[in-house]
């Protein structure tokens, strides 16, 4: 701003902060260049910091033509600040300005901003899609807006472990299970319709890349009664799934190579494979546009209080109830006591640990009290790799008889798979290193046999994830533990957690909400089945 | 050669496996431009936070009042009929088997000789530009002798739409897709049911990336059908002696219809 403009200035200059007046006013003056002058009328004391750059033309402006003719009045300047740091006191002065501001965050002298709040109704702990979901559909089903406060607690804010952003992705209802079907019918209902449930106002669509190529189950002659059994039920609940015999399976696919398959399962619509990334920051950019609060910290400890109650038969019952929450944050001893009404352990692989904090598990053996989540974390290897002359693009995910899965991943011929080990080959779960003699061992050959043309493919990359792996049963735990009476479930899908998602969402906040499960029936996945030892098997687990 | 090709940078959805096919560049946050009125006001009142959800919930609503399907004309005359009211109904036409085409006006009206077409199937059906989507589907898939169905330029045919016409597998023989905004490759790859298909349009469709690799790997898979689309050639870079000797840069020249520079 140049000598000559500031001398053009009339209107008053307002400032923000409100304690300053700068006008500029008329001055008789005998120079002739010189019209106006400003008068500066300070009612703060501090004027030469306020007026910033202003201050300094102004300063500089005075000196070169003013000077001697001129009385300037500046009251109260104070000679100890220096120009230098201008900038960053004036935006010191603001920030001090804002947080007395009604609405903002007024902690001055210590910032809380990074802790959870003291009170929330509902703690979710684990901030995967099965959390984010459970959180949705709390939000979404109370009857009231902002009736619940929901905080979702994750510990790894990059994601970098947790079995969501690893997954493969797929989505089926070839399960052996009615409800598991039904879930998974429901996932894809809201899947497709997903721009709106998961709508914000001024945010693009979620493109969830979703291919719907479908499953195909293979089937040695053992198993092959038992696929026509399962069909026949997924078929009642309104899956789309065909059988096919070997003949019809090598016209549809004439890259396989049927030995020893007796028949085949082939999903017609409503499956396929996703990207489980985009879902997820769907549901985060939703529910976090909703109300819910965040907080990346370690649950470390409940504290719970605890009564002694008869049940019918006359025997005592001491029943749990939590009502704290501490919240550690990462790299520091800092936590946050949160009071909650309830605690929804939604932790995916370490939800055992979880569980054992609250005090689950910790009795004598073979009793309610005795009896652990049977939820472990369980390594899994996922391979890629291209093959030029491999399947073409009508092929869908592949689950061989002896466990050996692949799919393809976009145009360029690459495929992903890989195969659950078996309880003997089971790899250590305690960090994600990824074990190539795996492929080469145990998946390779199998692929080669199914797929001739897999003799000659090239490993790309590989990762490793892992699964909440239910050991009573691999099927999912949902609902209210019967001793802690406050701490809800919503874990140990092994494997299927990522498709069953929105249904276990909606199954846990209907119970939350309206105490019982309203669309679909998920009493088979209760607690108490660990304890009266009665097995829901799930036989077509990948 | 545009100097700003270079400093184009793509976010590819897949490189070879080394970064992992998560794209987390999908999700930055839209760059703000200009605000309305509106859009500020939201930002300080609930009040209006809540009346734009709702008015975003509404548009939704639309689409799918538009698509409810006619239970009572298919109940009284059967589904053919229901299938060609609701094409009409959007602004499309229909032919039924040795007649002529049935078009509606501008204003979506139709004579109602369509009813006394009772006996006589449904054979072409062309629902260029109308706002079908997923469940308006529903009135078009029991129509089982249709022979040929034109999608072009439909806004909300998508992936999901694709996969859901399997059941015309037996008699479709002709399907247009040009100009749909939704269809991209992981939709086509389910086109593979439809095994009696003679010809099928895939061209100019702006969410599929590759066009010419998708085009080769369509013909592949339906190998009696004549696919028409994209020249496969396009998107073909070219081999190292016929590149223009560009050395400075690292990124090789993209093909220009002028050849050498």
């Amino acid at each position: 701003m140049s000598g000559r403009q500031a001398l053009g200035r009339r209107q008053p200059i307002a400032w923000r902060g409100g304690d300053l007046e700068v006008t500029t006013g008329q001055w008789a003056c005998s120079s002739e260049q010189v019209a106006d002058t400003l008068v500066v009328r300070v009612w703060g004391n501090q004027l030469s910091e306020r007026l910033g750059s202003e201050g300094a033309m102004l300063r500089r402006f005075l000196r070169l033509g003013l000077g001697r003719s001129l009385s300037i009045r500046e009251v109260g300047t104070h000679s100890g600040y220096s120009i230098l740091d201008w900038d960053g006191k004036v935006s010191e002065f603001k920030k001090k300005i804002q947080s007395i501001m009604p609405g903002e965050p007024g902690d001055l002298l210590c910032d809380t901003r990074h802790l959870p709040p003291e009170h929330s109704d509902v703690v979710i702990v684990g901030g995967g899609v099965l959390g984010l979901s459970v959180a949705f559909w709390l939000k979404k089903l109370a009857k009231r807006r902002d009736a619940i406060r929901v905080l979702v607690v994750e510990r790894d804010h990059m994601y970098s472990k947790a079995s969501t952003g690893l997954s493969v992705g797929g989505i089926r209802q070839q399960f052996s299970l009615p409800q598991n079907v039904q879930l998974s019918l429901f996932s894809i209902d809201f899947l497709r319709n997903i721009n709106e449930y998961l709508a914000v106002v001024d945010t693009p669509p979620l493109d969830l890349q979703f291919n719907p190529s479908g499953y195909l189950l293979l089937a040695t002659e053992k198993g092959a009664a038992i696929l026509e059994t399962n069909v026949k039920m997924q078929r009642q609940e309104g899956a789309k799934i065909s059988l096919m015999s070997p003949e019809q399976l090598q016209k549809k696919f004439p890259w396989m190579n049927m030995e020893g398959v007796a028949l085949a399962s082939y999903g017609l619509e409503n499956e396929g494979w996703f990207d489980p990334w985009s879902l997820l920051q769907g549901l985060r950019r939703k529910v976090q546009s909703m109300g819910v609060l965040f907080c990346q910290g370690e649950v470390t400890r409940f504290l719970t209080s605890s009564n002694s109650m008869r049940n019918s038969s006359g025997e005592e019952v001491i029943l749990r109830r939590i009502h704290e929450v501490h919240v550690k944050m990462d790299n520091s001893l800092e936590y946050q006591p949160v009071e909650c009404a309830i605690v929804i352990n939604a932790a995916g692989a370490w939800s055992g640990q979880v569980a054992e904090l609250a005090g689950i598990g910790k009795g004598p053996p073979g009793t309610l009290q005795g009896t652990k989540l049977p939820v472990e974390p369980r390594k899994r290897f996922v391979y890629l790799w291209h093959c030029p002359q491999g399947p073409g693009l009508e092929t869908p995910l592949v689950t061989d008889t002896n466990g050996v899965y692949f799919r393809r991943e976009g145009l360029g011929n690459n495929y992903v798979g890989g195969r659950s080990p078996t309880e003997e080959e089971e790899p250590d779960p305690a960090d994600l290193e990824v074990d190539h003699d795996f492929f080469q061992n145990k998946v390779w050959p199998h692929l080669a046999q199914r797929v001739p043309v897999f003799e000659a493919l090239k490993v790309r990359s590989a990762w490793a994830g892992y699964y909440d792996y239910n050991t009573f049963d691999q099927n999912g735990v949902v609902g209210p533990h019967p001793l802690v009476v406050n701490m809800y479930f919503a874990t140990g899908f092994s494997g299927h957690g990522l498709q069953h998602a929105p249904g276990v969402g909606r199954a846990v906040a209907e119970m939350l909400l309206e105490g019982r499960f309203q669309t679909i029936d998920m009493s088979p996945f209760l607690f108490s089945r660990f304890y009266l030892e009665e097995k829901v098997l799930e036989q077509n687990i990948i | 050669m545009d100097p700003t090709e270079f400093l184009r940078l793509i976010p590819p959805k897949w490189n070879g496996g080394k970064r992992g096919f998560r794209d987390l560049s999908g999700m930055v946050a839209p760059e703000r431009k200009r605000r309305t009125l509106l859009q500020f006001l939201s930002d300080h009142f609930y009040d209006v936070k809540f009346l734009r959800e709702f008015m975003l919930q509404k548009q939704m609503q639309k689409l799918y009042l538009d698509n409810r399907s006619f239970t009572n004309i298919q109940d009284r005359y059967g589904p053919d009929i229901a299938g060609a009211f609701f094409i009409l109904q959007h602004g499309g036409s229909v032919k039924f088997r040795d007649r002529e085409w049935i078009r509606s006006d501008e204003y979506k009206r139709f004579s109602a000789e369509v009813l006394k077409f009772q006996a006589v199937p449904v054979e072409a059906i062309d629902a260029s530009g109308c706002v079908i989507n997923y469940y308006g589907l529903d009135n078009l898939l029991p129509l089982k002798e249709l022979r040929s169905l034109s999608l072009q330029r439909c806004p909300h045919v998508d992936d999901w739409c694709l996969s859901r016409l399997y059941p015309l597998s037996d008699s479709l023989q002709e399907l247009l897709l040009a100009g749909c905004p939704h269809i991209s490759e992981r939709g086509l790859a389910c086109l593979h049911h439809l095994q009696n298909l003679q010809r099928l349009d895939i061209s100019d469709l702006p969410a599929v990336e590759y066009p010419g690799l998708t085009q080769i790997l369509v013909e592949e898979m339906l190998p009696n059908c004549e696919v028409v689309g994209t020249d496969w050639a396009q998107g073909l870079r070219l081999g190292p002696e016929e590149r223009p000797q560009n050395t400075a840069s690292p990124i090789p020249a993209k093909p220009t219809a002028r050849g050498s520079r």
